[in-house]
């Protein structure tokens, strides 16, 4: 019986056992070409050297955030001052780089890919380091004979390692205090900045001024956590917190200073005009870096801010009087009064780089070089991060920056702890404090133990 | 034996030359696929069981990924909560405001090229520029439409700045953006033979009948077209939610600075954010490869339902 009508061809027979060989065939090779496509993707995009001789000519790219153009006159100026040390180093710098941006491109890697590395934030410290995408300094600094806890003090020392890889180091520190309008204190009848909670709370309520349709000419003090720098761990810096215990495990739940902390800044809110009104009053803030900053404007009679805006008033010839102060502490803490958050810049050398002995060269001076750090943060109005540095005669001697110093020395400040999933903890408290202050977290204990829960799922999930 | 077993030699490679003529022609399709979609969707599949930072080595954790992003990624409720929300409403609005539009147009008798061009340009625009310009015009206590309802005695709602309405000013955002289907539709519209018009007018039909016996079935491919490519997109909707969030927020935005999509309450968080935050912020490729794939299959799943059942808009034997 025929199997085809004449004149349709029919397919060949190829018998029981040459198909299935052909399909193996053809599907071994899919799945090697895919395994071998896979194993190139997830390769380590470079892999860079410290057998470089730092003494023969080389190019950096040096990669940074600074935007504004006295400070990148700044840093440029530093350049300058490294170049004329080290003739044969020519440094290519190039600004205004965010951690996203340079997260991506050390991980994409390639031939422009930066040496030299720095960031705005210690909050990524953790990550950096244990990636291994920033280089470990400690072998460098060995090697060229600093001694980095007689250099660097121990809070700007501890964030920028993590678990004893030294991955970056400080470029200058910022430290956070209290700005206040002298002009509106006086007409008000306050004598002094406050110093506890209770205290700023009194204060902010005699300083707002609500207009007749329930808006506000001018707030006390605005504790929402979007304004500006007011970002929640900053202010619960007043508070001395530890977020993990001993084996890393989130803590907020079980310190009552966490609950503290939430309570209060809802209260200083409420005392104000409560939340819905105040966030309205938000929207009508300018920029924070222009001239339309709502401290600048009037809009807020004290506001938390770090030590670079004290030479911005001054540059915007600000049209009232003001001063600063550290910001207030817990009631119950009062005798910590003196203490903020400190933060800072910090710098690395990109595991990628191939002038690595190089970029140490670049990092040292930057950051250990005490004449280059005192002139630099007199530049652009940071805190030194180094010893030598903080006691040095040429600082600038301004009152005002002086406060700040002395915040960033006092020994109750507090920086926040490097963790191996970055800023991802941070993120998560800033959410549950979103919720918190807009008043959608009604049971608050059990809000920060599912915060706890959170955080550690997302370290968990960040770890090998 | 050697004469019957020759034509099977010859015959098989006409058959293989021909498969590799129709490989030929198949082949840039092929390539394309096979780079931009097959490898991606292998890789994304194969990253999903990995512990993978993007600088060292992938390592194996099994469904670790899987069991963080469905059940201890609290963003993941609201974040495919949003995109749901906006697949359905924002789709939905935009066709029926698209065809809408282009009824108008098409009936209207002088200027219709003004209105054409009115209608189309806001599409031109570029989505960044766009939504900054529609945070600004919405800004609840500065903004010119709060000012006009204000002096109308009309309640003025906080827009992006208000959880309740964030997503709402969205789709505001993209019916006024709405050129692109409105062109379609037109097109589709202009195309319905006037033949059947003028028969249903002699059956006496009204406006109302002759849309729903004349025109509706002569567009129904194009609203399917419309539907589908329309969920596709919203499904990948990132950059105004991102945009408007970040601008209504009023958080600083630079180097060092840490912001969140989201705002306000996490309301204008779509899935494909969450993806990027995951795999490009916290380099946890292995979640945001699993939150990719669920995406995905959830994309897939409505284009397939979509496509067999037709969504009801074309004829059965269609």
């Amino acid at each position: 019986m025929p199997l085809s009508r004449p004149g349709v061809r029919t397919r060949p027979r190829l018998g029981p056992r040459r198909r299935p060989r052909i399909r193996a065939r053809t599907g071994l090779t899919v799945a090697l070409a895919t395994a071998g496509l896979l194993a190139a993707g997830c390769a380590n995009p470079s892999v860079g050297s410290d057998r470089d001789d730092p003494t023969r000519p080389v190019t950096l790219t040096f990669w940074h955030g600074w935007s504004d153009a006295s400070e990148v006159k700044a840093i440029d100026d530093s350049i300058a001052r490294f170049e004329k040390l080290h003739p044969n180093i020519t440094v290519k710098a190039v600004g205004n780089v965010s951690d996203d941006t340079m997260n991506q491109a050390l991980r994409a890697g390639g031939s422009d890919a930066p040496d030299v590395v720095s960031s705005f934030t210690t909050n990524n410290v953790g990550q950096y380091c244990s990636s291994g995408m920033w280089a470990d300094l400690d072998p460098f600094l060995k090697k060229t004979g600093v001694d980095k806890t007689k250099v660097f003090p121990k809070t700007l020392l501890d964030y920028t390692q993590y678990r004893g890889r030294q991955c970056a180091l400080p470029l200058l520190a910022d430290a956070y205090g209290l700005y206040y309008n002298k002009d509106a204190f006086a007409e008000a009848g306050i004598t002094r900045p406050p110093r506890t909670m209770s205290e700023l709370k009194r204060d902010a309520v005699k300083l707002t001024r609500r207009t007749q349709d329930g808006g506000y000419h001018r707030l006390g003090f605005m504790p929402n956590f979007r304004l500006y720098q007011n970002s929640p761990d900053r202010l619960f810096a007043q508070w001395g917190p530890r977020y993990f215990d001993r084996n890393g495990k989130a803590r907020l739940a079980e310190d009552p200073a966490t609950r503290d902390f939430l309570t209060t800044q809802r209260g200083l809110i409420d005392a104000q005009g409560g939340y819905r009104a105040t966030e309205k009053f938000r929207t009508t803030f300018g920029d924070e870096m222009s001239s339309q900053n709502a401290f600048l404007r009037q809009k807020v009679a004290m506001h938390m801010d770090g030590e670079w805006r004290g030479l911005m008033l001054k540059e915007a010839k600000a049209p009232f009087r003001w001063g600063v102060a550290p910001m207030p502490v817990p009631d119950d803490q009062a005798d910590a009064y003196g203490r903020g958050y400190l933060t800072g810049t910090i710098a690395g050398i990109a595991h990628s780089s191939r002038h690595q002995n190089a970029a140490w060269e670049l990092v040292r001076f930057l950051t250990v070089d005490t004449d280059q750090v005192v002139a630099f943060a007199n530049a652009i109005h940071n805190i030194p991060s180094t010893k030598a540095a903080l006691a040095s005669p040429h600082l600038d001697a301004d009152p005002d920056f002086r406060t700040f110093l002395r915040i960033a020395t006092d020994p109750r400040s507090t920086a926040l702890p490097p963790s191996n999933n970055g800023d991802m903890y941070v993120t998560s408290l800033q959410d549950f404090s979103y919720a918190a202050e807009a008043g959608r977290v009604p049971d608050l204990d059990a809000g920060l133990r599912g915060l706890d829960a959170r955080i550690d799922a997302d370290n968990l999930q960040s770890e090998n | 034996m050697a004469a019957t077993a020759s034509p099977a030699p010859e015959l098989r490679r006409k058959q293989l030359r021909e498969r590799l003529r129709i490989l030929g022609f198949l082949s840039p399709w092929l390539v394309g696929f096979s780079v931009f979609f097959g490898y991606p969707l292998i890789a994304t599949g194969y990253f999903s069981f990995m512990h993978y930072n993007q600088i060292e080595q992938p390592t194996f954790v099994g469904l670790r990924n899987w069991t963080y992003v469905l059940t201890q990624m609290p963003l993941f409720g609201p974040a495919l909560w949003n995109t749901l929300w906006l697949v359905v409403v924002m789709v939905a609005l935009r066709v029926v405001f698209g065809l809408g539009i282009g009824l108008l147009i098409t009936k209207v008798k002088s200027g219709a090229g003004f209105f054409r061009t009115a209608f189309y340009l806001p599409y031109l625009a570029p989505p960044v520029a766009a939504t900054v310009a529609f945070v600004f015009l919405l800004n609840p206590s500065t903004g010119p439409v709060n000012e006009i309802l204000g002096a109308l005695g009309i309640p003025a709602p906080e827009w992006f700045n208000d959880p309740t309405w964030a997503k709402p000013s969205l789709v505001l955002l993209s019916l006024w953006g709405i050129g692109d289907l409105m062109v379609i539709f037109m097109a589709a519209l202009l195309d319905v033979p006037k033949e059947q018009y003028e028969a249903a007018e002699l059956d006496g039909a009204g406006a109302w009948s002759k849309f729903r016996y004349v025109t509706w079935p002569a567009i129904t491919p194009i609203v399917l077209f419309a539907v589908v490519t329309g969920v596709v997109q919203t499904m990948q909707y990132y950059t105004q939610a991102l945009v408007a969030g970040k601008l209504a927020s009023g958080v600083s935005i630079g180097p060092g600075s840490v912001i969140q999509p989201g705002y306000p309450d996490h309301s204008t968080l779509t899935v494909p954010q969450l993806v990027y935050s995951l795999g490009f912020q916290n380099f946890n490729t292995g979640a945001a490869c699993a939150l990719s794939l669920v995406l995905f299959v959830i994309a897939m799943a409505v284009t397939t339902l979509l496509m067999r059942k037709r969504a009801g808009l074309l004829p059965a034997d269609d």
